[in-house]
């Protein structure tokens, strides 16, 4: 590989990369506003100035290819001095305004004045006033006086998202960005222009002026809106999911998310109708019942029908981990009737993330097991068996069944006995015997299997009333070290919840099964050994960008 | 002791310390005719001067509209993590607003951090020292009890602006 020389250091390169990308792959990080590594080139901030030997003049590191034997300086005075006085010219007409702005304490140009700048302005004059807070789309305000026009947001939109809709309008100090004649920035993606904005013009609606970045803490998740798998970061404050930002990952969704995976995905979690403790139905009503005596209640009334008048459905929206111990138990429980719902939405695809199946881990239900024995129903079957009285009792998990059509509706009336597992009230819990509260996405410890066949890790973010974020190694911001019981700021909800798995373990500890697990991963430690998909992994191995697992890909998984 | 030797022996007259009895009776005597440093508390109250770290209190300006834009720079400052803060979006031109300020006095030590890095001099401490709460919940101080109109803070400010 050839080489150049980056402060001292000896750099190898590929043929055609730019400096700023060699250096960056190297560790060594250059200042930049404009340039983005999956966006195409700029070059119109300057902030990349670089020092290269024998050239006559300072280059841009963004668009200057390295070359073998280059000698590059990022730290000379030369450059130092340049990168201060653009610095100088950016600030000119940014205002000082970062105590109401949402960036400040992620924002790059906050960072770099703090870095190269000189501390005190020498404009005297009137700075430039514009537009501020402007809606740009359903879901971006604009502030014109913030931005420093590095062109980000307009090379994704473009670029990414496909949709040509924004663009600069004027010239010199007076430049701004709008969205074309007619057109609003609607596109299914434009929250993403929220993260690349270098500086706070660009903010999502749903989030201003909702917390400081510092006060939040960040946990490494995985977006449950599709079988795409997004990977995210899960923001939370005083046990309340504020915001979700995607998280790099190459393999599946690069820089990027969708708006709909961003804004509805993590509502549920904090919403009034969560199902909080469990419930039992007496005299027509859902009455709250201990922990206890739900189980006790649930493992008698199994005991009470034969195998074959019981049917269990599974989720596409649950884990491996509570999948394989649901299946564990219902084989252990000698059920065969076994299957788990697909989550569809015909056309609702494009080429750059969004995929039809709306469910999280279809893949992962299915390789877990989630599906017929021998001579067992499958879901269409369960559906036919209870309109003909075979089946009478109905074991489902985190799936609301009774939303699938009017049959699905008219016929569960007809079973004796319904065991829900849901996060929310919905349709089924209604009409439910028994109610379980599961816990989300956000307050369990899991994997989920994307289309790809690649799994990856969720992890707790949100706390559950069994959960205690020191213990059970939850990220903590600085409220959640240092407040106690009577600070207001720490007495968010905990739920009364728990993962599906925990819930199967309780019951088979008073059927008497063999199934005994303390973690999810000692699950998943047992499907890595009893399933070739699966084999030679663990969470350390899946780790924070997920792993590839050995199976044939069919066309359209 | 052994090795060391005094400086400097006493002489007679010091061996007899009546000078230095006589001196110290002046003294008393002297402040015998002095004014009275002793306050008649509660019936007579120390007026702290600007100076003076009391309670922190919001700055309300005379449109009745608080100073404070809910930065959160006060709360993070604050090392004993007494404050905090909601902000809100409002149609004033200042954009941001807290919708719940609140601070909890039994944690605040009036260390006097939040106002020093307040950007808009909203926060401030106040000549207000006196403190009684029966309850926890009543010694955590909201909107209601932290705003103070801009009259009362002259005082302050101007020694914020002379000093700071």
């Amino acid at each position: 590989m050839p080489t150049f020389t980056v402060d001292g250091k000896q750099i190898e390169f590929k043929q055609g990369q730019t400096i700023i990308e060699a250096a960056r792959f190297a560790g060594i990080e250059i200042p930049h506003f404009c340039w983005h590594p999956s966006l195409s080139i700029s070059g119109n901030c300057r902030i990349c100035l670089v020092e290269i030997e024998k050239m006559p003049k300072l280059a841009i590191s963004c668009s200057t290819y390295a070359t073998e034997g280059m000698v590059v300086h990022t730290h000379s005075q030369k450059t130092v001095e340049a990168r201060n006085a653009v610095m100088e010219f950016i600030l000119i007409n940014h205002p000082l305004d970062c105590p109401i702005c949402d960036e400040a304490g992620e924002c790059k140009l906050q960072e770099y004045a703090y870095d190269n700048g000189k501390g005190e302005s020498r404009f005297e004059e009137i700075k430039n006033r514009k537009e501020k807070r402007v809606q740009l789309g359903p879901r971006i305000k604009f502030d014109g006086e913030r931005c420093i026009s590095c062109s980000r947001c307009i090379r994704f939109s473009e670029e990414i998202a496909k949709k040509n809709q924004l663009t600069f309008v004027q010239r010199g100090d007076k430049v701004t960005i709008t969205t074309f004649p007619g057109e609003s920035f609607d596109n299914p993606y434009t929250l993403n222009t929220t993260d690349i904005c270098p500086v706070g013009a660009l903010t999502n609606q749903d989030f201003r002026f909702k917390s400081r970045v510092w006060e939040m803490s960040k946990t490494d998740s995985v977006c449950v809106g599709c079988s795409r798998g997004c990977n995210t970061e899960v923001w939370v404050r005083n046990n309340e999911i504020l915001r979700l930002t995607p998280r790099y990952n190459e393999d599946v969704n690069n820089y990027w998310m969708c708006d709909k995976g961003r804004l509805e995905t993590f509502k549920n979690v904090n919403a009034g109708n969560r199902i909080d403790g469990t419930y039992i139905r007496r005299e027509g009503q859902l009455q709250k019942v201990s922990w206890s005596e739900a189980l006790n209640v649930t493992a008698k009334s199994l005991k009470d029908y034969k195998s074959n008048e019981i049917a269990f459905i599974g989720s596409a929206y649950a884990t491996c981990e509570d999948n394989y111990s649901f299946v564990k138990f219902a084989k252990s429980l000698g059920v065969s009737n076994l299957d788990y719902a697909n989550h569809i939405l015909q056309g609702d695809q494009d080429d750059i993330l969004i995929r039809e199946d709306k469910a999280p881990n279809s893949l992962g239900a299915e390789l877990v097991g989630v599906q017929p024995g021998v001579s067992g129903m499958n879901i269409s079957a369960i559906l036919k068996g209870i309109k003909e009285g075979k089946i009478k009792a109905l074991y489902v998990m985190e799936e609301d069944i009774v939303s699938f059509s009017e049959e699905w509706e008219q016929v569960i009336s007809k079973l004796d006995l319904l065991i829900v597992h849901a996060t929310n009230e919905n349709k089924t819990t209604a009409l439910a015997d028994i109610v379980f509260p599961a816990s989300t996405f956000a307050e369990k410890y899991g994997t989920y299997v994307n289309f790809q066949g690649r799994v990856q890790r969720i992890r707790p973010a949100v706390a559950t009333e069994e959960m205690d974020r020191a213990i059970d190694g939850m990220e903590m911001s600085r409220w959640d070290k240092f407040g106690t019981e009577f600070d207001r700021w720490k007495q968010g909800h905990k739920f009364d919840s728990k993962p599906s798995w925990k819930i199967f373990m309780a019951l088979s500890q008073i059927l008497g099964f063999k199934m005994k697990f303390n973690m999810a991963e000692e699950i998943f430690s047992e499907i890595a050994s009893s399933n070739s998909a699966f084999k030679g992994l663990d969470y350390d191995v899946v780790g924070n960008h997920g792993t590839q697992l050995k199976i044939k890909q069919t066309a359209n998984a | 002791m052994s090795g060391q030797k005094r400086e400097k022996d006493l002489n007679i007259f010091e061996k007899l310390y009546i000078p230095e009895i006589a001196k110290g009776m002046a003294l008393t005597l002297r402040n015998m005719f002095r004014p009275n440093v002793t306050l008649q508390y509660p019936e007579e109250r120390f007026e702290p001067s600007a100076s003076y770290r009391g309670r922190p209190v919001l700055v309300q300006e005379n449109n009745g509209i608080e100073r404070c834009v809910a930065c959160g720079l006060c709360s993070r400052v604050c090392p004993a993590l007494a404050i905090e803060v909601q902000a809100s979006e409002t149609e004033l031109e200042k954009e941001r607003y807290p919708v719940k300020f609140e601070i909890n006095m039994l944690r605040c030590i009036f260390c006097g951090f939040c106002e020093e890095v307040c950007p808009e001099e909203a926060i401030v401490m106040s000549k207000d020292y006196e403190l009684v709460f029966k309850n926890r919940n009543d010694a955590i101080f909201g909107k209601e009890k932290l705003l103070v109109p801009v009259e009362k803070l002259k005082d302050r400010l101007e020694f914020l602006r002379k000093f700071k």
